[in-house]
């Protein structure tokens, strides 16, 4: 082992003000040339310690105990002049958001050698030439004029991509990168993935790589830290995390990923007529010449106690596809039928019964609940207005639903604030089922939790669809999520349907050059995805979808 | 950007056509006879007569709108009814007065609490920002009569330094001039001032949390650096936008200022007015105020988004 | 700790209260004072507001006159006792009047858009196009000064900046998805309205409340203080700093502590708030 870099020991960072600690006795360390990951799901403190390698805590948090030496310099430590001698110089950071972390109102490339600017290490130049070298290194294009540009005038994928290159002018000895691909479509993870990974090979600097995707971490890690509820889980190569974890919690993490859209329950024997139908519907923004088209011509048929899978990056039209079917977007041509019969195309030309039969389930179930209300007044209210039952018969009704998503009666007393982002995803289910529904249309409705929540929550909503012969139509942007789950699978880009059919054939033998690719960047916890991945997108820039093209639809 | 402007101004003109009819509106609607009025109770039935005629009182109200707004723009304002003088005679004086007070206050004002605001954005959270605050958040809730009356108590009545009322005339030298206006432009300055500070304070302090401006700090640039470089860049648009405001929201201050240190300006003119209930030259006075009114708050419109970093362009 | 997004918009300000401060508790006992001295006081006060008590205008402070009299030879504290009533009394029920008229126009321009809300909008902008201590003139030119007048233009003049905030607040909200599900299942307008909408609003349009009371306070006061507000004998506190302007050159305090009045409760009511709102402070510009 080489030199070692970065030593945190019994780090604890809590609220200036007191109260309990968000980081508690974080100790591991990472050599030169080494990457070390930090995993752990949201809350578990993972970015507050990426941010005391840089001497850095967030606003009313407060360094408790403990050290972080960076180079020999304790940073926890260090006075305001010190810490910028070894910010961006020493010791640099990739944030999560990079469309966020550029200011506005710069030219990139000046933010980009900034560094070098502020420790006067080289004239301005040679900063600028050393950034070009490294914008081609990491494949953007044009790289001797595309740092003219401003943080708007470029995609996410380059963003991200313009950060690194601000993150390694300086030839740092530790590079912080904060859940740097999180933010991405599949695709262009799998680019900003590549790049990082060049940009770290033959280089002598250590790093810190915080995320919350087990597989990403496989790709590049040399050790792995596993963190929860701000404490040390379990660490070691990454290797042995992987393959042998003595703690149950990492376990748990690894068997949600394999576990990952399996189905249990069993299906029905025999196919009912379908219920839902949409029959070559357009939707689309604008009028006339100038409309867009967000749904091209697609058709789908949801038969009760089947799900229908929609899968498609940002921007393929599938949120719009859902909004269309419950009525908050009209097809422009095309027709929805429901067990038939022709449904009005706006919600309000809707009776009150075609609204109760089909129900949508919302994203983030943060929005989808009326903060000020108890779940119990959220839940009653849909069976009032539904079915004008009595207090009483409320209040059974609604500890029955709350059973149904396996939540306590108690849940009824509290409000959307008092509880966890999965069980608000439960009530965000409840609130669909109160209207005895034939139809749920769910909205990406796990892409804001955790994976092990969010596979209880798809385990539910599969569960419900089999016993209740509820017609489901699920919106995904996640293929592994839903390959075990769905009956059929609609794979969905720039608004049409590129390929669809038994989720089997889909994922083992894909017809389309898009789905490949698709499929193909979904991380995988063994060791050769990236490259599968890169070879993947490689072989297709020589098939008839050249590479920016897809790099525009990802985007 | 062009186009921006053009369907801004145009906004802003349709909206002083709209005044313009309230303005003219509210003249029509005084009860009684107006040119009974000037005449007083005594007057014969032939020169009331005469007076409707010359006042043109008989035409129809579209037909005299029409004449009214045209002698507006044409800066033919019409007669007052107290002193029979034509208005275009009584106003520019006064007018020129309360712009010399504006003018003054903005270039006293703007600087100082620009200034400011940056000073406790860059010390945010320490014992100076917090007591400056207090400080300023009372100035800008005070009404302006107390500065002003809390001024002369002080420099006129207490300390003899300066004169309480400022009765500018045209004889006066610059000396006297700047004396009499001390105490106005002082009162004014301190109102808008405080305001203004606050908002940069905010501005800038709100820009604080932004995921960009921690890069910069995880970059290894200094806190001055921070704020003048990465912040300010994104708050030139917001503050262009604060300051016209303020400066618009002027106007409750002049008229307030100009009645306590007797200021022979346009504000103080419409007061008189009021209380004589003379319709055009309240008309005049209004037209004017609203004019600046609604020209600086799309001036604040404008810059604002003139100065918007997103609409910056490579090439 | 990674993926906590803050929401955005004006909700991004979220309210939050905060440990009591000392400068919050002053600035609540200086508003319960002056509220209960408007309320209870008067009727134990020895003088009348309106008796004349003294030959002499401005005597100084005494045993029987604690804070001396006025112009006129009245009792001052009396005065401004019951001109506290006057001031508190028409700003609350001009701010009342200005957030019923504006909050309930806002929140249905935010829900049903189209043409109500474009017409709201417009007729909106010209209101705030206006300067309003000058809409105050030409309105008091127009009908006289009174009290009434006073409750109706200041409510007026602010009933568009109500409206503004209000439509700003629920535009927030009407794009969240609990919103759309309630329409969607077909809830009614009212009941979106003041079931979903308004208690989601509840914090802010408060705030505003606050704030906005501290405006008209200050709007009626520049108007009195003009001599267009109550008028004599009874006076507001803008008026009686009038009223008593002349004994400032003699170096009496009469006209002085009816500003300082004013000051302490728009002080209160401006600090409540910043204690109470947004960290960034100074949200709002007094307009």
């Amino acid at each position: 082992m080489s030199q070692e870099l970065l030593r945190v020991e019994r780090l604890t960072i809590g609220p200036r003000q007191g109260g309990p600690a968000i980081v508690q006795d974080v100790s591991f360390s990472a050599a030169q040339g080494e990457i070390v990951a930090l995993i752990g799901e949201s809350g578990s403190g993972k970015t507050t310690v990426s941010l005391a390698a840089l001497g850095h805590a967030r606003r009313g948090l407060a360094f408790r105990a403990g050290s972080v030496h960076v180079d020999g310099v304790d940073m926890t430590r260090a006075g305001r002049e010190d810490l910028r001698r070894m910010r961006g110089r020493i010791v640099s950071y990739v944030a999560q958001s990079a469309a966020a972390a550029f200011n506005p109102a710069f030219r990139l490339s000046a933010q980009v050698t900034e560094p070098a600017r502020l420790h006067q290490s080289r004239p301005r130049p040679a900063a600028l030439a050393a950034a070009v070298e490294l914008y081609r290194r990491f494949d953007l294009p044009e790289p001797e004029r595309i740092g003219e540009r401003y943080v708007h005038e470029v995609s996410g994928g380059q963003l991200q991509r313009f950060m690194l290159t601000m993150a390694m002018i300086e030839q740092p000895r530790l590079i912080v990168f904060d859940e740097p691909t999180s933010a991405l479509d599949p695709t262009t993870q799998v680019e900003v993935l590549a790049a990082i990974r060049a940009a770290m090979r033959g280089q002598r600097a250590a790093a810190i790589f915080v995320s919350h995707d087990l597989p990403v971490v496989a790709q590049l890690a040399d050790r792995i830290v596993v963190m929860r509820r701000g404490r040390v889980v379990e660490q070691g190569p990454a290797r042995t995390i992987l393959e042998t974890p003595s703690q149950d919690y990492t376990r748990s993490l690894l068997q949600a990923l394999r576990q990952r859209g399996k189905d249990s329950s069993p299906r029905a024997a025999a196919r009912f007529p379908p219920v839902l139908e949409a029959k070559n519907i357009s939707v689309g923004f604008g009028r006339g010449d100038a409309a867009v088209l967000a749904v091209d011509r697609v058709s789908m048929a949801v038969h009760p106690g089947e799900i229908v899978a929609v899968v498609g990056e940002s921007g393929s039209g599938k949120t719009t596809l859902a909004h269309s079917l419950v009525g908050l977007h009209a097809p422009l041509t095309g027709g929805i039928l429901l067990d038939g019969v022709a449904l009005p195309g706006r919600f309000q030309l809707r009776s009150r019964d075609e609204r109760r039969r089909i129900q949508m389930v919302f994203q983030s179930a943060d929005t989808a609940l009326n903060p000020s209300h108890t779940i119990g007044q959220i839940l009653g209210r849909v069976l009032k207005l539904y079915f004008n039952m009595d207090r009483q018969a409320r209040a059974a009704r609604v500890r029955e639903l709350l059973g149904l998503v396996h939540l306590r009666p108690e849940h009824a007393q509290s409000k959307p604030g008092q509880l966890s982002g999965g069980e608000k995803q439960r009530v965000n289910l409840a609130r669909a089922l109160a209207a005895s529904p034939d139809v749920l249309i769910c909205d990406e409705v796990t892409s804001a939790l955790d994976t092990v929540i969010a596979d209880g929550v798809m385990r539910l909503i599969a569960t419900l669809c089999r016993e209740r012969r509820l017609g489901i139509v699920m919106i995904c942007h996640d293929l592994t999520a839903v390959a075990g789950l769905a009956d059929e699978v609609k794979v969905m880009r720039r608004g049409v349907v590129v390929e669809e059919g038994r989720p089997d054939d889909v994922f083992c033998a894909p017809r389309h050059p898009y789905t490949r690719m698709l499929i193909s960047s979904i991380p995988q916890l063994r060791a050769g995805w990236l490259d599968e991945a890169l070879a993947a997108r490689h072989g297709l820039e020589a098939s008839k979808i050249s590479s920016l093209e897809l790099m525009d639809t990802s985007e | 950007m062009v186009r921006l402007v053009v369907t801004r101004l145009t906004g802003a003109v349709a909206v002083l056509l709209t005044v313009s009819l309230l303005v003219f509106a509210s003249g029509e609607a005084l009860p009684g006879d107006v040119a009974q009025l000037m005449l007083g109770e005594g007057a014969s039935q032939e020169a009331v007569a005469q007076l409707r005629q010359q006042l043109q009182l008989d035409r129809p109200a579209p037909e005299r709108y029409l004449g009214w707004l045209g002698g507006m723009v044409s800066g033919d304002w019409g007669v007052s009814y107290t002193t029979r003088r034509p208005i275009s005679e009584i106003l520019p004086p006064r007018l020129a007065n309360t712009a010399l007070l504006t003018v003054l206050t903005v270039l006293v004002a703007v600087p100082v609490a620009l200034g400011l605001g940056i000073l406790m954005a860059l010390f945010a959270g320490g014992r100076f920002e917090r007591s400056t605050s207090v400080v300023l958040l009372g100035l800008s809730a005070m009404p302006e009569f107390m500065l002003a009356t809390l001024a002369v108590l002080i420099f006129a009545v207490k300390l003899r330094w300066l004169p309480a009322i400022s009765n500018l005339s045209i004889t006066d030298g610059p000396l006297e001039a700047a004396r009499a206006l001390t105490l106005p432009v002082l009162t004014l300055s301190l109102a808008i001032a405080a305001q203004i500070a606050r908002m940069t304070r905010a501005t800038l302090v709100n820009l604080a949390d932004r995921p960009f401006i921690e890069m910069a700090h995880l970059k290894g640039a200094s806190r001055l650096r921070v704020i003048l470089v990465h912040s300010l860049a994104n708050a030139i648009g917001p503050l262009a936008n604060v300051v016209t405001l303020n400066i618009a929201f002027l106007i409750s201050g002049v008229v307030v200022v100009e009645t306590i240190f007797a200021v022979p300006g346009l504000a103080q003119l419409m007061i008189n007015s009021v209380s004589t209930r003379d319709m055009p030259v309240i008309e005049a006075c209004a037209m004017i105020f609203c004019c600046v009114y609604v020209l600086l708050l799309a001036a604040a419109d404008l810059l604002g988004t003139a100065f918007n970093p997103r609409l910056r362009r490579s090439r | 700790m990674s993926t906590t997004t803050a929401p955005t918009g004006l909700l991004g300000r979220r309210l939050r209260l905060r440990r009591p401060s000392l400068i919050a508790a002053a600035a609540g006992g200086i508003l319960v004072f002056w509220i209960g001295a408007a309320l209870l006081v008067p009727a134990l006060l020895p003088h009348s507001p309106v008796d004349f008590i003294s030959d002499d205008s401005f005597e100084a402070p005494s045993a029987r006159t604690w804070l001396g009299t006025d112009y006129l030879g009245r009792d001052l504290l009396a005065r401004l006792i019951s001109a506290a009533r006057s001031t508190l009394l028409i700003s609350f029920l001009a701010t009342l009047g200005a957030h019923l008229i504006g909050d309930t126009l806002g929140i249905l321009a935010a829900l049903r858009g189209g043409w109500l809300a474009a017409v709201l909008e417009r007729g909106a902008e010209v209101m705030l196009s206006l300067p309003k201590l000058i809409v105050g003139l030409v309105v008091i030119a127009l009908v006289g000064p009174s009290a009434t007048v006073l409750v109706l233009v200041t409510a007026g003049v602010y009933a568009a900046t109500v409206f503004r905030i209000a439509r700003a607040i629920a535009l927030d909200l009407v794009t969240l998805d609990y919103i759309r599900a309630a329409r969607l299942r077909g809830e009614s307008m009212a009941w979106v309205m003041f079931g979903e909408l308004l208690p989601n609003m509840l914090p802010l349009l408060a705030a505003d409340f606050a704030l906005r009371m501290s405006f008209s306070i200050l709007f009626m006061s520049n108007l009195s203080f003009l001599g267009l507000g109550v008028q004599p004998p009874m006076a507001d506190w803008g008026g009686l700093v009038r009223e008593n302007l002349e004994g400032l050159a003699s170096g009496s305090l009469a006209s002085v502590y009816p500003t300082i009045a004013i000051a302490s409760v728009t002080i209160s009511l401006n600090l409540l708030v910043d204690r109470w709102g947004s960290r960034g402070g100074a949200g709002e510009m007094r307009t």
